[in-house]
């Protein structure tokens, strides 16, 4: 065992512990300070106008009346944005304020500061636009037919990307028993609790300080240095606190917006959206239609899968490239299919605009899998676990890319898992209502009250694919204070709720043996740490700390045989102290340092991924694959449509689970996601305009909804992964859903195509 | 126009309030108290929630005005100084406390709730936070939270 391999362990509160979180007492008290909660004796409150047009050209933007209106500092136009009026994730196609047209309802157009955020609000309804209405493209077929309107003229068409996949020979496989089936994913939104918002600091340098609750701090730093016609170092990203993410931080929303007025006014300038605006201020899951053929021999055998996906990118690309990939790359499930052609396409419409929400791509592909697998098994007169079992992936499989699983994939086990766990026990005859569909609305006793149980199992890629440079940056530094040895660990990782504070100094405990670990506020005054998105945080993030930890830790070992004069080797840091075998304890770890601090910054990459092969698909795409499976029990009061979740259960690898109560955390959560896309989330959008924007109309699980969970963790190390770590957040999202949807097709015998189900999906009074 | 309300405890004015302000806007831009959270301004969330005269209220849903004179706890004032209360304590202890967001407004509405009741069943627990969306815990671990508050406060009494 070489030096950097030991564990400096045997302090508390180390790697596979379930320390508090570090933020937990100042959260519980009501004094953590989320990006809402910031304020300047001297701030001004932005407030921004959007278009109610799903497609208009901009005639004339007349702002004369907002002005007048007394508190007004500034009324801001596309005419003011001061740098390059566009900015993107991955294709900067969308304006920071539209100039000529928009392309969906909601795009801003115009920004109001003023010194209080109603008035802000009325000077922006004040300002006066002559839009000319143009004929919006909502169909997403539609938008690829030759005629077409194009969107965005330079890109040349409404398709943002096509991703083929061509694996053996589809075209003349044949098979004993064919199955087709044609699938709809509705528009889920993220619906974090805490509303975009920030504050913008103008500094005396000229440039600015922007605190703000983001996923990713340098993505956005360079955005907003573009559209400010700045240099990157004058734009400082601090990140405020974070209320709930699951994607819809990746892309912009009032960051460009807050710094401008504040750049215009020299005054701070604080942006805080309402839940309407919410709706319209970040970008959604993509509603996907999905047409799949499964072929199988007569003992269950996956002979080919052929599929075609088309998901609904809205009005601007966002990250529909990336999403496009995953869903392609993952179309057939954690399956062994010797014959596969995938065509997905991503295209443009004037619909809201869709990007980043946990799950990426594989949600939308497990339902159309998960409800082909299922109908397989009918067609086969197979139970469907046992069909899911016969074609499981494992660790070898190759997957329809050609890449290689080379790392636990535990696919059959899993499913196992769920399906021999005691079902919950059956309806009481005299039940509490609480326990009933329809609960205390008193809609039935149990009469038309069927039982359902369905299974899934999902796959999700970790971290960023197709050859994207993906890494994070740790700066770790050992010091002494009052002769006790502290930990410091600076990273410009985003803590969104999921624990990466907690996690980074586990891990900082494990290797340098110290209790004490103080984790730095995320800025951008340390390198990137990419984004906390695609499950990566723990994986890439992790393994940079980890790394600066080792590498501190070899550093202060050095120091101790110099100053020691003892051999180097055999020298160990442990519990606080310089110890080897032969010498035992040879000083205090506090007593080395004296005033001496070490530190060292690493910037840390997982293994390469590549891009895919365009025409074949071919190509290793992915670092990392991780896989939930659930299984669900529900009960469907048949005549009224409703229903009861009774139980979820779910089993996931997790390779390593470095805070085991964070990680039932993502798992109940990502559950929970999964069943509000199964029964109820929709953003209901009809010619381009969005219905339900808000809480009363668009509905996420209260805890009467959700059922008790039963979960198991597997902990099976992948070799290439810090700690044999695999990622957690996203996997639970993705199979609960079509775990529950198959539970109400057991109970109904409905065929529920479409997600979310809806009571007249079941009643078929539609 | 002027509001006093008793928070915390402690007399407070606010002055210059406009009368389309919320108790729940006064609290956090006037009063300095930004515990309390705004995820909807609709009485759907339940973040917002605070004690008004005793009985938990969605404070977006009420206008500055109404609270003219009323008694407001909001999730600043559950702690005792340093000591946490135990619906506080067992949030931390169980890990119910992911982003946040949701956290003052359910520890405030589980805080009435074992005032009212000190042995809740489960489905009481339920219905009594019924009104309190968390998008993060799927609500596992608040229920695991909820619970222990309730051994924790029948160990001591
Ligand atoms: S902010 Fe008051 S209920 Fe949502
Ligand atoms: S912990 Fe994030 S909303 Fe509840």
């Amino acid at each position: 065992m070489t030096s950097t391999e030991q564990r400096s362990g045997t302090v508390a509160g180390g790697v596979g512990e379930s320390p508090t979180r570090p933020d937990g007492v100042v959260k519980v008290r009501g004094e953590f300070a989320y990006s809402s909660d910031l304020w300047r004796e001297d701030m001004l409150w932005g407030a921004t106008l959007r278009t109610p047009h799903p497609y208009a050209r901009i005639r004339s933007i007349d702002i004369s009346e907002a002005l007048k209106l007394p508190g007004v500092k500034a009324v801001l136009t596309h005419e003011d944005v001061p740098g390059e009026n566009i900015y993107g994730l991955e294709h900067p196609d969308q304006p920071v304020l539209a100039a000529e047209v928009v392309r969906y309802q909601g795009e801003p157009v115009a920004i109001v500061a003023a010194d209080h955020p109603e008035t802000a609000r009325r000077a922006a309804a004040r300002i006066d636009i002559d839009y000319e209405v143009l004929e919006p493209v909502v169909d997403s077929e539609a938008a690829m037919a030759p005629d077409a309107t194009v969107l965005h003229p330079d890109h040349g068409s409404n398709v943002v990307r096509h991703v083929p996949i061509q694996h053996g020979d589809p075209d003349s496989a044949t098979a004993d028993v064919v199955v087709t089936g044609e699938y709809e994913v509705g528009m889920q939104d993220q619906a974090f609790l805490g509303p975009e918002s920030g504050l913008a600091v103008p500094a005396e340098d000229g440039g600015i300080d922007l605190y703000v609750a983001t996923q990713w701090l340098h993505v956005d730093q360079k955005q907003v240095a573009v559209a400010l016609g700045m240099p990157v170092d004058k734009i400082r990203l601090h990140l405020a606190g974070v209320g709930g993410a699951f994607g819809a931080r990746e892309d912009l929303s009032m960051q460009v917006h807050a710094c401008m007025l504040a750049q215009y006014t020299g005054k701070p300038v604080k942006i805080v959206y309402g839940r309407e605006e919410s709706f319209f201020g970040h970008v959604h899951r993509h509603p996907a239609r999905l047409r799949y053929e499964h072929g199988a021999t007569k003992d269950g055998k996956l002979v080919y899968v052929k599929t075609r996906m088309v998901l609904d990118g809205g009005a601007y690309a966002s990250t529909t490239a990336a999403v496009a990939g995953n869903a392609a790359t993952l179309g057939v499930g954690p399956y062994v299919v010797p014959n596969v052609r995938i065509d997905c396409y991503g295209v443009y419409t004037n619909n809201p605009p869709c990007g980043a929400m946990r799950g990426f791509g594989a949600v939308q592909a497990c339902f159309g899998y998960e409800s082909q697998m299922d109908k397989l098994a009918a067609a086969l007169g197979m139970d469907p676990v046992e069909l899911r079992v016969r074609n499981a992936i494992d660790e070898g499989a190759v997957m329809p890319t050609g890449q290689v699983v080379d790392s636990p994939a535990p696919a059959a086990r899993l499913l196992e898992l769920v399906r021999d766990r005691p079902l919950p026990a059956e309806r009481a005859a005299e039940a509490d209502l609480r326990d009933l569909p329809g609960g205390v609305s008193n809609t039935t006793h149990g009469e038309g009250v069927r039982r359902g149980v369905g299974y899934a199992i999902g796959i999700k890629n970790v971290g960023f694919s197709e050859g994207f440079d993906d890494y994070s940056t740790a700066r770790v530094r050992l010091l002494a204070v009052d002769g006790e040895p502290l930990v410091s660990v600076h990273t410009a990782a985003a803590e969104v709720g999921q624990g990466l504070v907690t996690l980074q100094a586990q891990i900082a405990r494990t290797e340098l043996g110290v209790a004490q670990v103080s984790v730095e506020q995320a800025d951008t005054s340390v390198g990137s740490a990419g984004s906390s998105s695609a499950s990566r945080q723990s994986y890439v993030t992790g393994g940079a700390v980890r790394e600066a930890c080792r590498q501190v830790r070899d550093a202060v070992l050095d120091l101790a045989a110099q100053r020691l004069d003892v051999a180097r080797a055999g020298l160990e840091l442990s519990g606080g102290k310089i110890a080897s075998a032969e010498h035992g304890v040879l000083v205090e770890l506090g007593e080395l340092l004296g005033s001496t601090s070490i530190e060292r910054i690493v910037e840390w990459r997982h293994r390469p991924t590549h891009p895919l092969d365009p025409v074949t698909g071919q190509g290793n795409a992915h670092v990392q694959y991780a896989l939930a499976a659930h299984r669900a029990v529900v009960d469907v009061d048949v005549d009224l449509g409703l229903i009861k979740v009774v139980e979820l259960a779910c089993a996931q690898d997790v390779g390593k689970a470095i805070n085991p109560d964070a990680v039932l955390g993502q798992i109940h959560g990502g559950t929970a996601q999964g069943l509000g896309l199964a029964i109820m989330e929709e953003i209901q959008v009809s010619g381009g305009v969005v219905r339900n924007p808000s809480f009363t109309d668009y509905l996420i699980p209260t805890i009467l909804d959700m059922p008790p969970m039963a979960v198991d963790v597997l902990e099976l190390a992948d070799p290439h992964a810090p700690y044999g770590l695999r990622g957690v957040g996203e996997p639970p999202t993705i199979s609960s859903t079509p775990a529950v949807v198959a539970a109400i097709r057991a109970a109904t015998g409905r065929a529920l195509t479409r997600i979310p189900v809806r009571p007249e999906h079941i009643t078929s009074t539609d | 126009m002027r509001v006093n309300v008793t928070v915390n405890g402690k007399q407070r004015t606010a002055d210059d309030v406009w009368p389309g302000e919320s108790l729940l806007y006064v609290l956090r831009e006037r009063l300095g108290l930004a515990g309390s959270k705004n995820a909807c301004e609709q009485g759907e969330c339940g973040s917002c929630t605070v004690y008004l005269d005793g009985v938990p209220a969605c404070s977006c849903l009420v206008a500055a005005g109404q609270a003219e004179g009323g008694d407001v706890r909001t999730v600043e004032g559950l702690a005792d100084g340093d000591r946490l209360d135990s619906v506080q304590q067992s949030f931390l202890d169980t890990g119910a406390v992911q982003c946040g967001f949701c956290t003052p407004g359910l520890l405030v509405a589980a805080h009435d709730l074992i005032e009212r009741n000190p042995a809740p069943s489960d489905p009481q627990i339920r219905e009594a936070l019924a009104g309190n969306l968390c998008r993060c815990t799927g609500y596992e671990k608040i229920m695991d939270a909820v619970r222990l508050a309730v051994e924790r406060k029948q160990a001591t009494t």
